[in-house]
């Protein structure tokens, strides 16, 4: 009898994996994909339908058509995980028996935990990106605030690219003068990465973006329409985009399969769990205090397929371990971008912003459905 | 080595910047006024970005003690 794998989440990490060790596999290991929605969604394209550049229904494909034939596919809510009778519970009612199982459920956003949060923008969704275009387009002048509500966050250059996506838009616009842009930064710099900040920051000033440091974004007052920070500050603004609270999925907390948020801790070089057998973890879902983003779920995902396939016929673990690799990019504007390519033992480098760099993140984001969810992209 | 009482230690160690400053961050959050919090961190930046922070953020920075290869850094939620 083929043993049961079974895979909660179909993002981009839990899409590789799956289709990984079923390939690896070759018949002897049944996958299973569960699935709350059955759609793939590419997050990374929110930025961009946030400032009109892309289209909603460009960002989204069936996890059907993305997964190979012999992967199931359940598109149902995973409730609670039973680690020690090994089985999922799922919110119509059926369990699923697994010898093998990843959590690969990403990470949700949790506005409601900022007093009067509610009240700001954001582009951590699908609609929340959509309703932030129409709010922009209606903008003629004023000021337009960015600012940090929790770490950690998804994609941590997305504030800044934001900022500079903004600034192409509303100069194309030619409003650009009747608008004041303000990024208040949880750090005393642009990012977390020192480097990148050195890059980034001249290039703010130029654009005329004022960066205010440590402001850890507390609460929101949406009838003086200001923000106040975790330091003490407060600024006022006419428009608020915020990066929301992040926590696990709630499967995880019910479960009592992760910390206080939420994350799953993992071994950081073999994503397995720390404290059950049988159970391993990647992207946003985990605790290891890397970036929460599609790269590294996509790293990672490689090393979760060869360890759930090694598992699965009684090997020894691959030699191959997650070594702690990101590789983004970051958009600076005008048509240019760089990247930021660091792992657990080399700090982060970014090269001079350049064209060449926005066109392969452009090329990147057209082509993703077509390499990356297969796993040909290694 | 330090006497001084803490409601909670977030280790650190082998975190790079500023995972350090930003767990410590996440703990302030959550936690009460004259709770203690000790960050252990062997990243250098955080000599400087922790203190930096503590400062901004008005909160107390109780006590700084070097360890063998990392900082202990004691941080009282004062407000």
């Amino acid at each position: 009898m083929a043993a049961e794998v079974v895979i909660l989440g179909g993002g981009v990490g839990g899409t590789i994996v799956a289709n990984l060790v079923a390939k690896q596999s070759a018949g002897r290991a049944h996958v299973t994909v569960v699935d709350a929605t059955g759609i793939h969604v590419y997050q990374p394209g929110f930025l961009y339908v946030a400032v009109g550049q892309e289209k909603p229904s460009a960002l989204q494909r069936p996890e059907r058509q993305l997964l190979r034939h012999d992967v199931s596919l359940v598109v149902d809510r995973a409730t609670r995980v039973d680690p020690v009778g090994r089985q999922v519970q799922l919110e119509s009612g059926a369990t699923l028996p697994y010898d093998q199982l990843l959590l690969a459920t990403g990470s949700r956003t949790v506005m409601s935990e900022v007093p009067g949060g509610v009240a700001a923008h954001d582009f951590y969704t699908m609609a929340g990106a959509g309703r932030l275009f129409k709010a922009l387009e209606a903008f003629q002048e004023g000021t337009i605030v960015i600012g940090v509500a929790g770490i950690p966050y998804k994609c941590p250059p997305a504030p800044v690219e934001f900022v500079f996506l903004l600034d192409d838009y509303l100069r194309g616009r030619g409003i650009r003068d009747k608008v004041q842009i303000k990024l208040l930064s949880p750090l005393n710099r642009a990012f977390t990465i020192e480097a990148t900040s050195k890059l980034v920051q001249p290039i703010l000033a130029e654009r005329g973006i004022e960066l205010t440091g440590f402001f850890n974004v507390e609460s929101v007052d949406p009838v003086g329409r200001t923000v106040t920070s975790l330091e003490g500050e407060t600024v006022s603004y006419d428009l608020l985009v915020l990066v929301p609270p992040h926590r696990g999925q709630k499967v995880i907390e019910d479960s009592s399969l992760g910390d206080e948020r939420g994350w799953v801790p993992v071994d950081k070089n073999t994503l397995k769990h720390t404290k059950f057998e049988r159970i391993w973890a990647i992207g946003d879902t985990t605790s290891i205090p890397i970036s929460k983003s599609g790269s590294v779920a996509h790293y990672e995902a490689s090393v979760a397929a060869a360890e759930i396939s090694a598992a699965l016929n009684g090997e020894a673990p691959p030699a191959h371990v997650y070594d702690g690799k990101v590789m983004c990019f970051l958009e600076t504007g005008q048509g240019q971008a760089t990247t930021i390519r660091f792992d657990y033992d080399h700090p982060p480098v970014s090269p001079s912003p350049a064209r060449r760099w926005h066109w392969a993140k452009a090329l990147f984001n057209k082509t993703y459905w077509h390499t990356v969810p297969q796993g040909r992209l290694p | 080595m330090s006497t001084i009482q803490v409601d909670k230690t977030i280790d650190a160690r082998g975190m790079a910047c500023p995972g350090p400053l930003m767990a410590l961050i996440g703990a302030i959050r959550q936690g009460q006024v004259g709770e203690r919090f000790e960050v252990l961190s062997s990243d250098e930046g955080s000599k400087t970005d922790i203190p930096a922070w503590v400062a901004k953020a008005k909160q107390e920075l109780v006590e700084v003690v070097p360890d063998d290869g990392y900082s202990r850094f004691i941080v009282r939620k004062a407000r």
